[in-house]
C-alpha cells in the first residue's frame, strides 16, 4: 500500500487496512504462546484430579500418589481451605467456591486435587492414583424446575407496563430457551506460578484476558494484597472470546500448589478439562410478553428470565443478565419495559464470559417475538421493524432502562441491508421454492450491539438501598504508556490483553497519527504485567472495548508526548526537528528543555468514556458506552427428509462508527458470525439425567469447520460515536448476538411454526417436521391473550 | 527408552525417548519446535498437523517412536531464505489468521494439499473440514489458499505434467 501524504490527511494511518505486524511470527511458527515459553527455570508440572460425579460428598486419599517416584506433592481440598478463601462474587449465593472442591463436588470436572510432578506424564500417572470416595447426592439439572430455589431474584419496571399491555391490541407471550454453548478457543488455559516465600509474593503467568477486576478476585482468594499477585500474560494468546477470563480460578489453584509445595508449577489444560470445567455461556429461559397496537407499534415488553449459571455464581456473574440491561428494548422505541431476573444453580459447569455475553440470550426472545408479531399483524418483518426503530433524529436516545444510544441511523441501515440482500428478489426465490414444495424461509434481525461495559452495571444485582450503602461503581477506564528512548525508539505498553484482534497493529496506526511517524517505527508490546503496565479494574479484552477505550488511552498518551515534542521543537526554534533529535535532547540535555518540562520522554495516560454513571435510584443504567447497530437478513432452506438447514444467503450491515482498520473489523464480523452460526445450528452442552457431560470432546461438541459456515456478505455504514476517542464502536460480538435469532427466524418462516429451538440440529428440525403439530393458539406456547387483532 | 533417528525439517536428530512420548511433545518440548500447537490431543482440531514423510498427520495421535526413520516437516520449514512462502504470504494478505494458534496446522495441511496438484475450491473446503479455527470464520483462509494456488500455478503445471 502506498504511504499516505501526512500533509493532506488529518489521520493518515487510522482507517486504513494495514497488514498486521503480528502475522509474520505467527505464520512462521514463532508465536509466543504461554506453553511455548518457560518463564521460570526448573518448573514442575501439574495434573488436576477432577470430579467424575455431578454432585457428591467426597473423601480424598492421596497417599499412593505421594509415594510415586517423581511426584513432588499433592494439593488437596484441606490444603486449599487452609491456605485460601472462597472467590468473592457479585452476589452471595450461599454456595462458596474455592479453587477446588473442599468436601462436596458440584459438577463433573470440578477440581478436587492438584498433583505436581517432575513432568506432565508422571503427574497424570499420579493423578490416577489419587483415590476419591464419592457419596452421591441428587443432581439439579433443570433450571426451570429449580427456579423456586433461585439465589437471585430482582424485578425492574420502567414506565407503565401493565397499563400499556392492557391497552394493547395484540399481546404475544412465548417462552424461549437459549442453550449453553462455549467459546472453544483452539488454545486451552495455561498457567505458570512461582511463589516467592521470602517476599510473600506470587508471580503468575496466564493466558488471561481480563477484566482485571478478576485480578482482585484472585488476590482476595489468595489472601494477598494486589502488589503481591503479579500477573503477566504472554505476547500471544490462542483465542478467547471471553472464556479466558475464567482462567483466574487456576491462577489461584496453581498458585496455591506452588506456594504449598515450594516449587514453580506449570499447568496446561487439555481439551477434555476445558470442555468439562473451564466455563460455558449461561443458559437462559425467558418468557417474553409483548404488546402491540393494531398498527404494529410495540408499546410494552415484559421479560421473565431464569438464568442457569451452573454450579456456582462465579465472578463476574451474574453479569450475563445485566450486561444488556440498558438495551432490554433492543433497537425499538418502546416506552414500557419490565424484567424479572432470577439466577439458579445447577450441577453443571460454571458460566463465564462468552462472545455476545447476554446479547444472544436477549435477542433470541426479542427478535423472535418481532417475527411472530409481524406474522400476526400481517406485516412484513421489515415493515414492522421500520415502524418501531429508534430514529436518527432521536439520537442520542435514552432507553427506558437507561442506555444512551450514542449515534446511528437505524432505518438507513435497514434500507442498506434490504438493498444488499436484494430483499424482493430473495422473497421471490422463497416463493418459487415453496411453489416447488420446498421448505424455504427468510429471517431478519435488528440488533443494537453495545460495547464498552459500565463497571457499575453489575451493581444492579443489588437494590438501590443496598447500593447506597457501598461505594458507587461506574465507568470503564483503560491505561497505556508510551516511552521514547534516547535513540527515538517508540515503545507502547498495553493492558488490553489481545487474543488475536490485532491490537499491536491498530495501536501503531493510532500512535503514528498522533506523533507524525510511520507505524513501522512504533513497537507495541501486547504482554500485560500488573507490576509495570498502567492498568485499572476495567482493563482487558472484553465487551468489545478495545477500539473505543484502549485506543483512547493510547491516543491520550501519544497526544501528551506530542505536546511535549512540539514544545521542545518550539523551544529549539525548529519545527521540523526529527523525533530522534528531540528524544536525544530530552534524555541527554534535560537542562536544555523548556522551563517546566520533565526530563525524559514518556507518558502514562488513562482514558474513559464520559457517559457511564452508576445506576440511578430508579435502577436505570447506561450499561455500555457505545452502541453499534446491525441488520441481518438471511434465507434458508430446510431439507424435508433430513431436517438439515442450509443457509442460502446471509447479509449483515454494520454501523460501528469509525473503522480503525477495516480489514480487521471485517475479520471480527466474520468470526462473530461463525460463532453465531455455531450457536444457531450446531453447538450446545448436553448433560444426561445424572449430570454427566455428553459433549465432553470435540467429537461430540460440534464446533463447525469450513464446510459448515455459510458465506457472509458484509456492508458498513458509519455514524461515529461521540463518546469514544476516535468515534469507533465495538464490532466483534454483534453477529454472535444476531445470527442465532436471524437463522431461527428464517427456519421458523420455512417451517411455518413458532416453536423452533436452538441449536437447529437436523434431529430437532426433523422432529418438528415429523412430530405432532404445533399446539393450538391459546393452549400453550404462543398465546395471543388479548385485543382484537 | 528407545533411540529414534528422525529427519526434522531436513536435519537429522537422534534422541532417546520413552515409547509413550507423543510426537507433539517430542517436537515442542524436546526439540523446541513450538510452532506445532496442541489444541485437543484427540485428533479433531488439527492444530498439531505436521507432514510425516510428506503426508499430513495429527502429531498428537502419533508416538515419537513411530516417526523413527522418517522425515518430519513442521511449520518452521515453510519459510525459505527468511521469506514467507507463497502460502504464508497469502494468509497474511487475506487476514486469514487472527490469534494464529490454529494457523501452523492449517498451513501444513494446505501445504500437503497443494503438493498434490491444483485443488478445486471444494477440495480446499473439504480439506479444511479437518481444521478448527475459531477466529476467522474460515472464508479468508479459503481465499488465501485459492490465492496461493494462483501464485503456484507454474508448479501445478509441472505436477500435472
Amino acid at each position: 500500500m502506498a504511504p499516505p501524504d501526512p500533509a493532506t490527511t488529518e489521520r493518515p494511518w487510522v482507517g486504513r487496512s494495514l497488514l498486521r505486524v503480528e502475522d509474520d511470527a505467527l505464520l512462521r511458527g514463532e508465536g509466543r504462546f504461554l506453553d511455548d515459553l518457560a518463564p521460570v527455570a526448573h518448573s514442575c508440572h501439574a495434573a488436576v484430579v477432577r470430579s467424575q460425579l455431578a454432585h457428591a460428598r467426597i473423601e480424598v486419599d492421596a497417599a499412593a500418589a505421594l509415594a510415586m517416584p517423581g511426584v513432588v506433592g499433592v494439593l488437596t481440598g484441606a490444603d486449599v481451605a487452609a491456605l485460601s478463601r472462597p472467590f468473592p462474587a457479585g452476589i452471595d449465593s450461599g454456595v462458596p467456591q474455592y479453587a477446588v472442591a473442599i468436601d462436596t463436588v458440584r459438577y463433573v470436572g470440578e477440581p478436587i486435587a492438584v498433583v505436581v510432578a517432575r513432568d506432565r506424564y508422571l503427574a497424570e500417572d499420579a493423578a490416577e492414583l489419587v483415590e476419591v470416595d464419592y457419596d452421591p447426592l441428587d443432581a439439579v439439572l433443570d433450571p426451570v424446575a429449580a427456579a423456586d430455589e433461585a439465589v437471585h431474584d430482582r424485578s425492574f419496571a420502567y414506565g407503565d407496563v401493565d397499563g400499556a399491555m392492557a391497552g394493547a391490541d395484540l399481546v404475544l407471550r412465548q417462552t424461549f430457551h437459549f442453550p449453553r454453548f462455549t467459546c472453544t478457543p483452539v488454545e486451552c488455559y495455561a498457567v505458570v506460578a512461582d511463589w516467592d516465600g521470602t517476599a510473600g509474593r506470587l508471580t503468575a503467568w496466564a493466558n488471561f484476558q481480563g477484566p482485571f477486576t478478576l485480578h482482585g478476585v484472585a488476590a482476595a482468594a489468595l489472601g494477598l494484597k494486589g502488589d503481591r499477585l503479579r500477573l503477566l500474560t504472554p505476547p500471544d494468546s490462542g483465542g478467547s472470546f471471553g472464556i479466558k477470563s475464567s482462567v483466574f480460578a487456576y491462577v489461584v489453584l496453581i498458585g496455591l500448589a506452588a506456594r504449598h509445595l515450594g516449587v514453580p508449577v506449570t499447568w496446561t489444560e487439555d481439551r477434555l478439562e476445558h470442555l468439562a470445567a473451564s466455563a460455558a455461556s449461561t443458559g437462559r429461559t425467558t418468557e417474553v410478553e409483548a404488546g402491540f397496537t393494531s398498527e404494529g407499534l410495540l408499546v410494552a415488553l415484559r421479560y421473565d428470565a431464569i438464568e442457569d449459571v451452573g454450579a456456582y455464581v462465579r465472578a463476574p456473574e451474574p453479569a450475563t443478565l445485566y450486561r444488556m440491561h440498558g438495551s432490554l428494548s433492543g433497537a425499538y422505541r418502546v416506552p414500557n419495559v419490565a424484567v424479572r431476573n432470577r439466577v439458579v444453580l445447577t450441577n453443571t459447569i460454571p458460566s463465564g464470559l462468552n462472545r455476545g455475553f447476554g446479547g444472544p440470550q436477549l435477542y433470541l426472545g426479542l427478535e423472535r417475538t418481532m417475527a411472530v408479531a409481524a406474522a400476526r399483524l400481517g406485516l412484513d418483518p421489515v415493515e414492522l421493524a421500520r415502524r418501531n426503530l429508534v430514529t436518527a433524529a432521536e439520537m442520542p436516545y435514552r432507553t427506558p432502562s437507561g442506555a444512551i444510544y450514542d449515534s446511528g441511523d437505524y432505518e438507513a441501515c435497514l434500507d442498506q441491508a434490504i438493498e444488499l440482500a436484494d430483499y424482493d428478489g430473495l422473497r421471490a426465490r422463497v416463493v418459487a421454492a415453496r411453489a416447488e414444495g420446498r421448505l424455504a424461509g427468510i429471517g431478519l434481525a435488528c440488533v443494537v450491539e453495545p460495547s464498552i461495559s459500565n463497571m457499575g452495571y453489575i451493581t444492579l444485582a443489588q437494590t438501590a438501598d443496598e447500593r447506597a450503602r457501598s461505594l458507587p461503581k461506574s465507568g470503564n477506564a483503560e491505561g497505556a504508556s508510551i516511552a521514547i528512548d534516547p535513540l527515538g525508539g517508540i515503545t507502547v505498553r498495553l493492558a488490553s490483553t489481545p487474543q488475536g484482534q490485532g491490537h499491536r497493529t491498530v495501536c501503531a496506526q493510532v500512535v503514528a497519527d498522533a506523533l507524525g511517524c510511520d507505524p513501522a517505527d512504533v513497537t507495541v508490546m501486547s504482554e500485560m504485567d500488573t507490576a509495570s503496565v498502567p492498568w485499572s479494574v476495567a482493563s482487558g479484552n472484553y465487551s468489545s472495548r478495545f477500539s473505543g477505550v484502549a485506543v483512547g488511552a493510547v491516543r491520550a498518551a501519544a497526544l501528551k508526548l506530542r505536546a511535549k515534542i512540539d514544545a521542545i521543537r518550539a523551544h529549539a526554534g525548529d519545527e521540523s526537528l526529527s523525533l530522534r533529535r528531540v528524544a536525544g535532547m530530552a534524555h541527554w540535555n534535560p537542562e536544555g528543555l523548556p522551563a517546566g518540562e520533565e526530563p525524559g520522554l514518556a507518558a502514562v495516560a488513562f482514558w474513559a468514556p464520559p457517559t457511564l454513571d452508576p445506576p440511578d435510584a430508579e435502577d436505570r443504567v447506561a450499561s455500555s458506552a457505545a452502541h453499534g447497530f446491525i441488520v441481518d437478513i438471511c434465507a434458508v432452506e430446510v431439507e424435508r427428509k433430513t431436517g438439515v438447514v442450509t443457509v442460502l444467503d446471509y447479509v449483515t450491515v454494520h454501523d460501528a462508527g469509525l473503522l480503525l482498520n477495516p480489514a480487521l473489523a471485517d475479520g471480527q464480523v466474520l468470526g462473530g458470525f461463525a460463532h453465531g452460526v455455531a450457536a444457531a445450528l450446531y453447538e450446545r452442552h448436553v448433560y444426561d439425567e445424572w449430570g454427566n457431560l455428553m459433549t465432553s470432546s470435540l467429537i461430540d461438541y460440534l464446533a463447525p469447520t469450513a464446510p459448515d459456515i455459510p458465506a457472509l456478505r458484509i456492508g458498513h455504514r458509519s455514524s461515529p460515536s461521540p463518546v469514544t476517542a476516535l468515534g469507533a464502536k465495538g464490532i466483534g460480538e454483534g453477529n454472535t448476538m444476531s445470527a442465532p435469532v436471524c437463522i431461527a427466524n428464517a427456519v421458523a418462516d420455512a417451517l411455518a411454526r413458532d416453536d423452533v429451538e436452538l441449536p437447529l440440529t437436523p434431529p430437532r428440525v426433523w422432529a418438528l417436521l415429523n412430530g405432532p403439530p404445533e399446539q393450538a393458539e391459546g393452549e400453550a406456547g404462543l398465546a395471543p391473550i388479548g385485543g382484537d387483532a | 527408552m528407545n533411540e529414534i533417528r528422525v529427519t526434522v525439517n531436513g536435519r537429522e536428530v537422534v534422541e532417546d525417548v520413552e515409547p509413550r512420548l507423543l510426537l507433539t511433545d517430542f517436537l515442542r518440548h524436546r526439540l523446541g519446535l513450538t510452532g506445532t500447537h496442541v489444541g485437543c490431543e484427540h485428533g479433531v482440531c488439527g492444530a498439531c498437523t505436521v507432514r510425516l514423510d510428506g503426508v499430513s498427520v495429527r502429531a498428537c495421535c502419533v508416538l515419537a517412536v513411530q516417526a523413527d526413520g522418517s522425515a518430519v516437516e513442521t511449520v518452521e520449514s515453510l519459510a525459505e531464505d527468511g521469506l514467507l512462502s507463497p502460502l504464508q504470504d497469502a494468509f497474511k494478505r487475506h487476514h486469514a489468521l487472527q490469534c494464529g494458534f490454529c494457523t501452523p496446522g492449517i498451513l501444513m495441511a494446505a501445504d500437503d494439499l497443494l503438493s498434490r496438484g491444483r485443488p478445486s475450491r471444494e477440495e480446499i473446503v473439504e480439506m479444511l473440514s479437518g481444521q478448527l479455527c475459531r477466529c476467522t470464520g474460515y472464508a479468508p483462509i479459503v481465499a488465501a489458499i485459492e490465492d496461493a494456488c494462483n501464485t503456484l500455478s507454474q508448479g501445478f503445471e509441472a505436477i500435472d505434467g
